[in-house]
Formats: structure tokens, sequence, C-alpha cells
């Protein structure tokens, strides 16, 4: 049996330790820049919340509590799966690890599942900014602004969960090859910290989204 | 010292595949350096075709070659292609990805296919911009001021706005890809400060392009949202707010002015120590004040908006903290002159468009100097004074320094020489036209001429047309080295592996290297960078 | 034909020189140090320029107190030049007490300007020399930017708020007035012209091709015409706030906090009435004036509302939102238990 440790070295490294410290450096840098793409849309909706209080309260109280909070659950319970994932493979046991991987997939596609019933929801009852968005009482426009930041950036959200299952999907595909082991399974470290990223990004969107209308 | 010498090889990067498919499918860094010097040298062009035009517009007071509205346009794509298909993506797309993987001696850079993506999402990105244009254009100005970007014009801003989000990953990636490479790719025995400075500055420059170029990205998506659906986000008609829009816009693009410079930095500071025959003046002294550049410059984004309404003591803030961010800038143009005090001098292209590039970015540093000052930036806000400023920068600045590193280089890219005599000609006529073309653009500023004006009053015309005259000179310098750097890719005499005998490990391959860099992989033994003293028997410098 | 040609611009109002001589002495360092830069490269390209092939330069790598000097040197000097524009930004942007006011309203692409004394303009001022001139501009659609050259000043003309912008002129002439935020098509033709008049050339104009009546009394005009009259009595019994000396004075809103009844409030009330309701009055009453008044008619609302008092000269407006130095001392007034802000004025008197 070809040792999977040299089957996986790329050509530009000298040592497999190498490749291992570079895609853990290349990851966290690609995650650095994930925070400031977010970060550039949570200051814009900081300001606005600061600049139209009452409007973000309104919009906030119109939020779906429950199945928002069900979804919080859901995905950091997918975060586990995720990190077992991850964990098996450090240990060898490749194929929990694709179930585990699995797992994961699927409580992704049921988050996404929930978000999409609630993105309906809005559209029903009119919340959907632009042609669709029609607000009877005050402070309609800054209604409005909440809800395009609110699709804006549980879409983008949402956009990612959908990456993440796409390389999900290729993990076990590379898996179901035997190419991870205990010894060489970057990979699945690479795409877990991806996951957990758009986990965190999901805690900060249900504080600000769902939280505020709370109070009324 | 290094151990291995490559000895002159016939298989190269060049010649081991042929085909244009082993181009477009290439993850060898140098190939897909020579790519983007394709692509950028056409967006330069491209670019340059708009600014002779607007320039031939403002002969006259009055509209005489094209209408207000297209001048408008001709401004805008300028902008848009110089800053984001020329500028930023230059020197670290050509330059940067042949020479950081060579100076750290790896094989190649950390993530190979990664790269040769960031090619491809930059003509992209390109190609979605060059499609705006020719469906008539952008009239917004490359800054997309809103509302006017949103509600107001009836251009193809989003169009224009999506090419450059995708340009923006290209960029970003790039970045990650040199600051992996640098961390993790570096030959046994190169440690931090044995760096050449070039790679130093590149690595301040990768690492703000990773974190600003989000920013944009971000704002240009709420732009596009807004203009599509026609939402508020930014229109104060609907409870936006068109300042926030300026705040996020230029706490994207004034670190990207340094993203503009920085890499002229770092070819600037491998020229001046190698036609010296000398170690870099105060090494850590540069390679430190590229880190503070690429710090304080993150916290200066509001001197952009000293006029637009922002509160006065923010504004004592942004002042402040501009004056901080030029002290780098300072030091780094004492140690490049004191690296040439005492040298062996040569007078070779690469130090010509060295020594130009000090003088012209002294000018357009001093400059800055004013507008930092809170109450003459007042009158000199957004008044050709600041087209000047910043032409000084980008363009006596960047782009000397890629000429001036393009010569230099060009020896270990293309394994020929250029012809010396006609090259210095070309960066003597480079030198005057740019200095006629701009230098009476800071008196124009001064006098109160604004920008973006397609007809202006009769007492500014003496001004535009020296200004013109210049940029038909500057035309030219710029078109001889595209001529004679074609002529010399076939014709010039073999360049040996190193022509200037300088100490960098790019130097220690062949020309053009082999598609490895490296037939064996170098250990670096020097103690410190730049070490001449140490290579003498090596570089026969006696 | 090439006519008025210059190099340094036209200087005509109170800050100009004092920017002129900021601007000289920045350029007569500026200009030393670069020389001197450009020199000492010049000398040493030229004194060590090689001689053999083979020749090295010296292999100094660094000199600690060279390095430390020119990096305190220049700090120093920014620092400087950082106090003294500083200082002189102070002076542009804060516009003195005795200040007269005219409103200026900016749309693709003109000017609009309106006198207090009610005479209307487009693309021209009339002002007169010797007396600090307060602008309050506003925009109808996108950003654009009061620059006039010859008086050293620039404000941005923003949509949805008011900046203001503030000159003296010293010299009679007529100087160039450029709109210098880009604003679309006619960006370059949104140019016009800044008379400055000797005092009595101003009070000719002003009595010359004679108004409808001052901005206030049209301001009265529009009171009534979009029934601000029916609710805004002056007497204190309807369910909105006696108007009647609200002018400048702090509010106390129904969330506790104070704001001062400038321009900016005044005008957000028409657009946003339910935002920054006073004490003692609910929201929900006033209608939402947006889209049914334009600018110019809140500036002369506006207008109407500050002749209601207080006196002028008493309290100078300001637009900035900034708090005038009265402010403290003020405080208070219209507390719980004061039927309105402006009632309480009334009482106080």
């Amino acid at each position: 049996m070809s040792d999977p440790l040299v089957l996986e070295l790329r050509e530009q490294f000298a040592t497999p330790e190498q490749q291992r410290h570079t895609s853990s450096i290349g990851i966290w840098l690609f995650l650095m820049t994930e925070v400031m793409m977010f970060g550039g849309l949570f200051v814009a909706y900081t300001v606005y919340r600061f600049n139209h209080p009452q409007a973000f309260a309104q919009g906030s109280a119109e939020m779906d509590i429950v199945l928002g909070s069900i979804n919080s659950a859901i995905l950091l319970t997918s975060s586990l799966t995720m990190g077992l994932a991850e964990f098996s493979a450090k240990f060898g046991r490749v194929r929990l690890s694709g179930i585990l991987l699995f797992t994961t997939i699927l409580i992704g596609l049921a988050f996404l599942g929930i978000k999409f019933t609630e993105y309906y929801e809005h559209y029903q009852q009119h919340e959907a900014p632009g042609v669709w968005f029609n607000h009877v009482g005050p402070h309609a426009p800054e209604v409005q602004m909440f809800f395009v930041f609110y699709f804006l950036m549980t879409g983008l959200h949402a956009v990612h969960m959908s990456i993440g299952i796409l390389l999900l999907l290729g993990l076990i595909a590379r898996n179901m090859v035997g190419s991870f082991s205990a010894a060489y399974h970057t990979p699945i470290t690479v795409v877990g910290l991806y996951w957990h990223f758009v986990d965190i990004v999901w805690i900060f969107l249900y504080v600000i989204f769902y939280l505020p209308g709370l109070h009324k | 010292m290094i151990q291995a010498v490559a000895p002159k090889i016939e298989k190269n990067y060049l010649n081991e595949k042929v085909g244009l498919l082993s181009w477009l499918l290439t993850t060898d860094h140098k190939r897909i350096a020579i790519l983007y010097t394709f692509s950028i040298t056409v967006f330069f062009f491209i670019g340059g075709f708009f600014a002779l035009m607007m320039r031939l517009e403002l002969l006259s007071p009055r509209n005489w070659l094209v209408s207000a509205e297209t001048y408008n346009k001709l401004f805008t794509m300028h902008g848009i292609i110089m800053v984001w298909f020329f500028l930023i993506p230059s020197i670290p797309g050509t330059l940067g990805n042949f020479l950081i993987p060579m100076m750290v001696g790896a094989k190649d850079v950390a993530f190979p296919k990664l790269n040769l993506l960031s090619w491809y999402i930059f003509m992209l990105g390109g190609g979605v911009t060059v499609y705006a244009l020719f469906r008539g254009g952008v009239d917004t100005g490359w800054t997309f001021y809103t509302p006017f970007s949103t509600t107001y014009s009836t251009t193809y801003v989003v169009a224009a706005a999506v090419g450059i989000f995708i340009a923006g990953f290209s960029t970003i990636l790039t970045a990650l890809n040199f600051i992996a490479t640098i961390h993790s790719m570096r030959a046994p025995g190169l440690t931090w400060f044995k760096l050449p400075i070039f790679v130093w500055s590149m690595y301040a420059n990768s690492v703000v392009l990773i974190l600003n170029t989000p920013v944009l990205a971000i704002t240009l998506v709420m732009l596009a949202v807004e203009r599509i659906f026609t939402v508020g986000i930014f229109d104060p008609a609907l409870g936006g707010d068109p300042v926030l829009f300026q705040h996020m816009f230029w706490f994207y693009s004034h670190p990207a002015v340094y993203t503009m410079v920085l890499p002229a930095m770092a070819v600037i500071s491998e020229i001046v120590p190698a036609f010296s025959r000398k170690p870099l003046f105060g090494y850590k002294a540069v390679a430190f004040s590229s880190i503070a550049i690429a710090v304080v410059g993150f916290l200066v984004w509001g001197h952009h908006m000293f006029v637009a309404g922002e509160s006065v003591y923010s504004a004592l803030a942004f002042s402040f903290l501009s004056y901080c961010v030029a002290v780098p800038s300072a030091i780094k143009v004492f140690n490049w002159t004191a690296t040439i005090h005492g040298g062996s001098v040569s007078w070779d292209t690469p130090m010509l468009y060295a020594i130009g590039f000090i003088g012209l970015f002294t000018i357009g540093g001093m400059t800055g100097l004013f507008l930092a000052a809170l109450g003459l930036d007042v009158h000199v806000h957004d008044t050709y004074f600041v087209i000047a400023h910043f032409h000084y920068i980008m363009v006596g600045g960047s782009v000397m320094a890629f000429l001036g590193g393009v010569h230099y280089w060009w020896p270990k890219i293309s394994g020929k020489m250029y012809p010396e005599g006609l090259a210095r000609l070309s960066a003597l006529i480079v030198f005057i036209g740019f200095n006629l073309t701009f230098f009476p653009q800071f008196v124009l500023g001064y006098l109160g001429m604004p920008r973006r004006y397609a007809a202006y009053p009769e007492e500014f015309q003496m001004l535009h047309v020296l200004s013109t005259a210049g940029a038909t000179i500057l035309g030219v310098g710029y078109v001889l080295p595209l001529c004679y750097l074609i002529w010399a890719w076939h014709y010039g005499r073999d360049a040996t592996p190193n022509p200037w005998r300088a100490t960098g490990l790019e130097w220690k391959s062949s020309s053009p290297p082999p598609t490895h860099n490296f037939e064996v992989t170098p250990i670096v033994t020097a103690k410190l960078p730049y070490d001449y003293e140490a290579m003498k028997e090596e570089l026969e410098l006696v | 034909m090439i006519t008025n040609f210059r190099l340094w611009p036209e200087s005509a109002s109170s800050v100009a020189g004092g920017v002129d001589l900021l601007f000289l002495i920045l350029l007569v360092v500026c200009t030393a140090v670069s020389v001197g830069i450009a020199a000492f490269l010049i000398y040493s390209a030229i004194r060590y320029h090689r001689k053999s092939p083979n020749e090295l330069g010296t292999q100094t790598r660094y000199n600690i107190p060279a390095e430390v000097t020119w990096t305190v040197v220049p700090f120093i000097f920014f620092m400087a030049v950082f106090v003294w524009g500083a200082k002189l930004y102070f002076e542009i942007q804060r516009p003195p007490d005795n200040a007269m006011s005219i409103y200026v309203v900016g749309k693709q692409w003109m000017w609009k300007v309106q006198h207090l004394e009610g005479q209307r303009e487009i693309n021209e001022i009339h002002i007169p020399v010797g007396r600090p001139v307060k602008l309050i501009m506003t925009s109808e659609d996108v950003i654009h930017d009061f620059f006039v050259p010859a008086f050293r000043t620039k404000q941005d003309v923003l949509p949805d708020r008011y900046t203001t912008t503030w000159f003296e002129a010293t010299t009679p002439g007529k100087y160039h007035l450029f709109c210098s935020q880009y604003c679309g098509t006619k960006h370059s033709g949104m140019i016009g012209w800044i008379y400055a008049l000797t005092p009595v050339d101003y009070q000719r104009w002003l009595t010359q091709g004679a108004p409808e009546g001052s901005l206030a009394s049209t301001g009265e005009k529009y009171f009534h015409q979009f029934g601000c009259a029916n609710c805004h009595h002056f007497n204190n019994q309807g369910r909105c706030p006696d108007l009647r000396n609200l002018y400048m004075r702090p509010v106390l809103l129904t969330t506790g906090k104070t704001i001062i009844a400038d321009d900016s409030y005044i005008r957000e009330k028409l657009h946003d009435p339910d935002a920054q309701v006073p004490w003692g009055f609910s929201a929900n009453v006033m209608p939402n004036f947006t889209g049914v008044v334009t600018e110019e008619q809140i500036l002369a609302l506006i207008s109407y509302i500050k002749a209601l008092g207080p006196q002028p000269g008493t309290q100078e407006p300001s637009s900035s939102g900034a708090a005038p130095a009265e402010y403290g001392t003020q405080k208070g007034i219209g507390g719980p238990g004061a039927t309105s802000n402006a009632g309480s004025q009334v009482e106080k008197r």
C-alpha cells in the first residue's frame, strides 16, 4: 500500500509538515478576508440601527424567533458533527469521519430549509425588500432597510453555507477513494475551520436580527 | 553564501513546454507572471488611451472633441481601469509573482493552482468591466459616490461594479498566496531579516490587500443591491446615509493607495542596492516602515472627507494620523538616498528609473503634506492639486518603479538583454513628459480648477495646454519600451545568469530560470541580506 | 485666445491670507528639502559613479544617529504643520456669531440662492464686503460642493442634511463659484459668480427688483398653505407645540434627551415627525411632509420659525448640531410638567 503522505505531497513542498503548515496559513488568511467582508455589513447595520432605532426594532419584531432559535441550535450541532469528523479522521477512523461529514451536510441542508421557509414567509407578508415590499405604518423606508440588511446578510451567509456543503461533498468523495488517513487529513481540518467560521457568523446574525425585537 | 549555483541549461520555463494550452493551463508562477504582464499591459494602454482623450479634450476650455457626457465616462473608465486593472495588480501580478518564490528560494508559490485561478478571475473581472465600457461606459467617477451612483446615473454602474468585485477576488487570492509563500516556503537558512526588502514590502502589501479588498467588495455589493432593487442603503431619500458610503469606500481606497505604492517601494529597494553595489541602508528601518505604512494606512481614510461634513474633531484625528503615516515614507526616501551615497553607482536604465522615482515620489509625498493640512485641504480638495499629487505617487512613483523593475529583471524573465541606449533615452522621455504633464496641474489646483470638469474658464487654458503637451511626450515614453522590449524578447543578446552582479537568490538561477527555479534547493548561509562583502569572490567583485 | 493667464489665485476673503501664508511657507520648506534631496542624490550618483566594472561600494549598513534624526525631525516638522493647519481649519469652519445667513440649495446642475430679505438668485450670489456671510446649504439630489477659490472655502452640499460654510469678502469684485464634487453630466456647467459689493452697492442691490417679501414672510405663507397653522397654534392649546421662541432653544424629548431646535431639527420634523418627539406630545400626530414640501420651501419655513423668536443676535443658529455656549444654562427648560418646551419659554418671558 502506498503511503498517502507521499501521494498527497504537492511538488512545490519539501515536507508534509510544510504542506500542512501552509494550508493552515492559507485558510486562516482566507477567514481574515471573510471577517472583513461580513465586518463591512455589520458596520453598516450598526450605523443604521443607531440612526433608526425604532424602525429596526419594528423590523426585528417581524422575525420568527422560534425558527431562528431552532436554526441556531441546528447549526451549532452541525459544528459538533464537523468537529467530530475531523477528530475521528485524526485517529484514522476515516469511515466514521465520512459518516459524520454526511451528517453535517444533512444538518446544513436542514438549516437552509428552515431559512428559506422564513424567507418565503417574509415574502408572503410583503417584507422582502424592493417591489415586493409593502409596509403600513411609520418609518416604512427604514423598516425596509432593516429587511435589506436581513436578506443581504443572511443571504450571504446562506451562500457561504451552500459553498460549505459543496466542499463537504468534495471531502466525502475524496474520503471514499481513500485519500485521508490519520497522517493526512488536512482538507478536513481546512473545511472544518471554514464551517465553524460560518457558524460563528450566524450566531452574530441571530443576535442582531432576532433579538432586538424581543424588547417590545 | 548560496551553495547551489545553477549552470546554464538548455531547458527553461519558457521552452520546456510549448503551445497556447501549455500557457493557459500552466501553474508555474513565472508563466503566470507573463500572463499578467500581457494583461496589464493591454489594460494600461486602454487606460492610457482614455487619459490621452481627456488631455486632448482639455486643450480647449469648451467641449470641442467630446461631449461632457463622454468626458465624464472617459475619466471614470480611466480611473477604473488604471486603479483596479493596472496599478493594484501590476507589480504584484507580474514581478511579485515571478520573483517572490525565487527570492525565497522556493519551487513555486504556496498554492500554484490558486495562482492560475487568480489570473482567470482577474481576466473575468476585466472582461465584465470592459463589457460595461463598450456597452456605453460608466459616468460615476471611479469613486462611485452615492446617491449619484445608486439613484441618478443612467449608465452601466452595476456591470462595472461587478467587474471590480470579481477582480477583487483575484487580488485577495494573490495576496493570500504571497503571504503563505513568504511564511512557509522560505529556503533553509533564509530567516526574516535576511529576506530582500522586496519580499518585506510585498508582504506588507499583501496584508493590506487581504484586509481591505473584502470591504470594497461588500460595499459594491450594497451599491449594486441598492441600484437593482431600488431599496435604501445609501440613498438619503430612503433613510440611507451617503457619507457612510464614503467612509466604507475610503476605508478600502486609502489603504488601496498604499497597495499601489508599496510594491513600487519594493522594486526601488532592490534596484538601489543592486546598482550601488551596497547593502540597503537601514534595512530594518525600511522593512518596518513598510509594516508601519500598512498598519497606519488603515487609519487615515477620513482625510478624503475633510469637506464632506465630518465633524471637526474626527478631521483633527485623521489629519494627525495622516502626518504620522508620512514619516515611514520619509524614512524610506532618506534610506534610499543614503544607500546611493558611497556606493559604486552605475547609470543603467533601472537605476535611472529608481532615481527618477525617488525624486518624483518625494514631490508626491511632500504635496501630501499640503493636503493633510486641514486648513489648506479645504482650498485644494477636489481640485487639480489632488490630481497632480496622486499622479506623482502613482504614475511618477508606481509606473516608474514598474518600468524600472521590468528593466532590472528583464534579463532574468526573458533571458535577453534590452538595448541599453534606447532604454535610457525612453527613461529620460518618461521623466520629462511626466513632469511637464503633471507639474502644471499643481498650479491649476491652487488656482482653483476643480476636478472632473469637461469645460473650464479660459484663464486655465495655458496650463492645460502645457499639460497636454507633456502627456503626448509621456505617451511616446511609454510606447518606446513596449516596442524595444518586444524586439529584445526575440532579438536581444543572451543574458548571463547575473548580469548586474546582484545578490538576490533569483540571480543564482539561470536566465531564464528552469521550471522549478533552482536545480538544487538553495541553502542560505549568508549572515546578512545584500551581503556583497561575503559574495565578493562569487560575484567577481574585487 | 488665452486670456487672464495667472499663476496665483485672487485672494478676496478674510481667511485667504492665512491659507496663502501656510501654503507659501510649506512651499518654501518643501521646495528646499526636495531640492536638497535631489541635489544630494545627483551629487552622490555622480561622485560615486562606478569607475571600474568590478568596483564595490562602501559596505555601510546603518547609522543609528542619522536614522533617528531623519525620523524625528520630519515628525516634529509634520506636527508643526498639523497644528497650524488645524488652527486654520477651525477658523475656516466656525462662522462668527454676527454672520448673516443666506440659504443655498444645490441641484443638478444649478445653485439656487435665497436671501433672508426675499431675493432669489440662480448661480449668482450678491454679498456685501466686510460682513461675514454664513451659507446654510442642502441639496435636492446628489452631493454637490460649494467652492469659491478666491475665498479659499469649500464645503460639500449633501442631500437630506444641512452643511454650512462662511466667508467674509474683503475686496469688491466678481469671483468664480464652482461645484467641486462630481455631480453628473453637466458638473462642469454648475458654476456661477459671487458678486462682492461695497455696502452701499449692496444696499442698492437689495432695493432693486422688489421681491414679494422677506423669506420669513414667504415662510409664513407656506405655514398656512401646508396647514401647519391649523395645529401649531400660538396659545399652547393644540396637540402641537407652540413654535414661538423655539428656534435654537433646547427641547426636552420624550426620550429624556435634550436637543437644540436648530435648522436640522426643524427640517427633520417635516420628514420624520415621529422621531425625537418633544416631551408632553405624542407621536403619530403630525403628518409626514416628505415629497410635499421642497427644500426651498423648508428653508422659508425655517426662516419663518426663526423670525418667531428669539430676537436676532441673542443666539446664532448652528446647523452643524453643535451646542451653543448657553446650552448648559438652559437645560431643564420644558422639563416634566411643562405643557411644551416653547410654552415654558413663554412663561419665562
